[in-house]
Formats: structure tokens, sequence, C-alpha cells
């Protein structure tokens, strides 16, 4: 328990620091896996890890120790947790629940507004094209989902570039790309230090379209000079207020179209797997001792009440005290 | 029974690729400034598509109501039906140009250029095909 229980916090610290910058090199569809499995097992053993140090906290709150019927002085003298330890954990469990509850309601609207969004486009096409002189293309998750294009990103393009952008959204839509998406951000919200991985994952999305759409077409060339046009168009565009610089991510999609495709690496997928199987036996390990650490406490409380009525007092394991004893009043309740 | 399993995933996949199509064929005639035939809609199709499978496809867009035509010569040119006040254009106008969290959703084939970012693109894409674009509408 001592230090079990803070291993899934190294590890959310680790993964959050060399995950992202492994993804990036890696062949982008098993590295949209790969952040996105990474993410929800390290955010689950963050909420465990959190629950648990939170949970030997309220233990030693006399009410509760009265209504599971253990011994607070007990898990005092065993508990190695800190009691201000224990109460961060309570309110970063608590803002970390908040979050993940705020973001999952925020998903599922903007989710459920695309899916409306996708059946009131005009036609029943899988392209609808808005006409609109501005650049614009994006995939709007629905069943089904649709291509949403503007005519002035595909007056901006040529025959086999517009292919390639079709290509390129398609594959969006077809991997189920809003999914992947909805575990990156919810798990940032329950655990802020994924935010990393959540950005990571959007970038190696794009690169997941990329090379789906340069498989498409046959030609690497095309698609890079597609994203690059359509990019540069984009630009020429009036801008928006609140645009910041946004970190290179189309220079480094074009520069990867026109290098040979990523390595397919085991390596980095075997050491995150081992890395998420340690934080998980952790936390299970921490969930086992403080689930031993109760039962100490309740065999110690439950001696305790014993003495009072001068019973002789068994070993453990033997005797009325290998069940909390149903009968007597509130025996938890004393310290020595 | 395994037959039928065959069919459907065979129609399954005839369709996707017939839904492929379509979308190829409208891009082509909206990125026009003028309307094709489908002729012209052919040459600007990537692949070797037989022309009465594009034809097929005009008239089937044609009676959908997304396309409009009219005589050229023997046979027709097709033009998208253009609908410039569509609140469903104007709306997505404004998601996009203003911004907004529901952007979240959308999978945007570019994200925005910093100064730089252009400047480096520019380079990327004039060392690799040597000048300005060498196939357009």
């Amino acid at each position: 328990m001592t230090v079990s229980v803070y291993v899934p916090f190294l590890v959310t610290v680790v993964l959050a620091v060399l995950a992202p910058r492994l993804a990036r090199r890696f062949a982008p569809h098993p590295a949209a896996w790969a952040l996105a499995g990474g993410a929800l097992v390290t955010a689950l053993g963050w909420l465990g890890s959190l629950a648990l140090l939170a949970f030997t906290g309220l233990a030693q709150i006399p009410e509760v120790a009265e209504e599971g019927r253990w011994s607070v002085t007990a898990l005092r003298a065993d508990d190695p947790v800190y009691l201000t330890v224990s109460a961060v954990a309570t309110v970063t469990l608590l803002a970390s629940l908040t979050g993940l509850a705020v973001a999952a309601v925020r998903q599922v609207r903007h989710l459920l507004w695309a899916r409306r969004e996708c059946a009131r486009l005009p036609g029943d096409l899988e392209l609808a094209v808005l006409d609109d002189a501005s650049p614009h293309a994006f995939a709007l998750p629905g069943a089904p989902g649709r291509i949403v294009v503007s005519h002035g990103m595909l007056r901006c393009l040529g025959d086999a570039e517009r292919e390639a952008l079709l290509a390129h959204e398609r594959a969006h839509l077809r991997g189920r790309h809003h999914l992947f998406q909805t575990a990156w951000r919810l798990t940032a919200a329950a655990c802020p230090l994924l935010r990393p991985l959540a950005e990571t994952g959007g970038f190696v999305l794009e690169r997941w379209a990329d090379e789906e759409a340069a498989a498409h077409l046959g030609d690497r060339t095309v698609v890079a000079r597609a994203v690059g046009r359509a990019a540069l168009a984009s630009a020429k565009a009036p801008a928006r207020a609140s645009l910041a610089a946004t970190g290179g991510a189309v220079p480094q999609r074009v520069r990867a179209l026109l290098a040979p495709p990523p390595p397919r690496r085991a390596l980095p997928l075997v050491a995150g797997a081992a890395l998420l199987a340690v934080s998980c036996a952790s936390l299970a390990e921490a969930a086992s001792d403080s689930e031993h650490m109760i039962e100490g406490a309740q065999f110690a409380a439950c001696v305790t009440a014993l003495k009072d009525t001068g019973a002789p007092i068994p070993p453990p394991g033997h005797g009325p005290c290998c069940h909390p004893p149903g009968d007597h009043d509130g025996p938890g309740r004393h310290s020595r | 029974m395994h037959d039928r399993k065959i069919d459907e995933t065979g129609e399954a996949t005839g369709r996707r690729a017939r839904g492929e199509l379509e979308s190829g064929v409208l891009a082509a005639l909206w990125a026009a400034s003028e309307p094709l035939t489908a002729r012209q809609v052919q040459e600007r199709l990537p692949g070797d598509l037989a022309y009465t499978t594009v034809l097929t496809i005009l008239s089937r867009l044609h009676d959908k109501g997304t396309l409009v035509r009219h005589r050229a010569g023997r046979g027709y040119a097709y033009a998208p039906v253009r609908d410039e006040a569509s609140d469903t254009a104007q709306r997505m106008h404004t998601l996009l140009e203003r911004g907004s969290d529901r952007e979240a959703v959308l999978a945007r084939f570019v994200s925005e250029l910093s100064e730089e970012d252009e400047q480096l693109l520019q380079r990327l894409l004039g060392e690799h095909d040597g000048g300005p674009a060498d196939e357009g509408p």
C-alpha cells in the first residue's frame, strides 16, 4: 500500500511525457489504438489510486468506522498514508469526477448535434457540398456520417487532390475516429496530466486518415499536395481573431507524406503494455492491502468489544471475531 | 445461406463503391466553373471509369435533384444545383468562421497555419513538385 498506491500516478506521468513523443514517429493506425488504450487504462488507474487514498482518510472518520465496524486506532497504527495526502486525494478525486461528468455531457451533446446536422444536410449522398466560397472541409460523424466540403475548397484542388481529400475524410468516418477523440477528451477531463495524449491523438488521427488516403490513391505525394494546398488556401481566407500558432501540424503531415511510410514497430507497444500492466498490478495490490488493513481493524474493533465484555480473546481467524459481530452495540466506537 | 451472405457483403461493397463514385462526380462538378458533359466528368475522375458508369451516376444524381442538366450537342451538360441561400451553408459558415466548441466533433481536413508554417509549407511543396499546379480544374 505504501508504494504501490502511488505507482499509477508515476505511470501516468511517464506516459504523459513519453507517449506523445513516441506516437508521432510511429505508424498512425497502431499509434492511435495505443494512445486510446493507454489513456483509458491510465485514467482508470488514476481514479482508482485516488479513490483508495481518499478511502483510507475517510475510513478514519469515527462515524464511517462505526458504520463499517472497524477500529480507528488500529487503522491509524497500520495506515501509512498521511491524512493530508488523503485529503488532497479526496479533493482531486472529486475534481476529476466532476470534470469527467461535465466533459461527458458536453461530448454527448456535441455528438448528438453532429448526428442531427448529418440528417439535416441537403441530399442523402455521402458528400454534402456547401455553397460557400471560403475553403472548408470536414467529416461530420453521424449515422451515416457525412463529408462536408465547401465549393471554395473543391475549387482550389486538382482532380487527384480532390479525390485525396474525399478519401481522407472517408477514412475518418470509416475508422470512427470520433470515438477515439471522445476517449481522449474524457480521459483528459478526468486526469489533466493526460492532455498531451489527447493533443497527440488528434494529430495521429489526421496522419491515419492521410495514410489511408495515400494507400487508396496509391500516391503519397498527391495527398501531401492536397493537404498543403488546402491549408494554404485556408490561410489566405480571412483569419479568425482567436487563431494562435498551432504547432505546425500541417507541415508535419506534409513532411511525413513526402517521406516513406512510417515503420510498424512492436517494441514501444510492448513497453507501453508492460507499463500499464505494472500500473494495474500495483493498483490491485494496493486495493488488497487496504482490504487487509480494514479486516485487521475490524478484528481489532471486535477484540476491544470482547475485552469490554470480559470474554477470552481468540486468535485471529477463530472465535466470534472472524466475522464482524452483529449483536454488539457499536463495537468500533471506542479506542483503547 | 452461405451464398446469400457473400451476396450481401458483395452488395454492400457495391453500394459503398457507388456512394464513393457519386461523391467523386459531385465534387468534380462543383470544382468546375461551368457545366460538364459526361465525357468531361470522366476525364476528371481518377482511374479508368467506363463512360457508361459515369453516365449512370450523372443521371441518378439528376433524378435525385442534386444536378441540373441542359442539352449540349448530342448529350447533356450537368451542373450542381446551387443553394446559396440555404440555411445549412449559412449555419456551417458561421460555425466555422466564428468558432464554437461544437467544432470539437468535426474532423477538419487542415488546421490553421502560423506564418512560419505557411513558409515552410510553400518550401516543402515547392521542393517536391517544382512549381505551381500542374493539374487543375
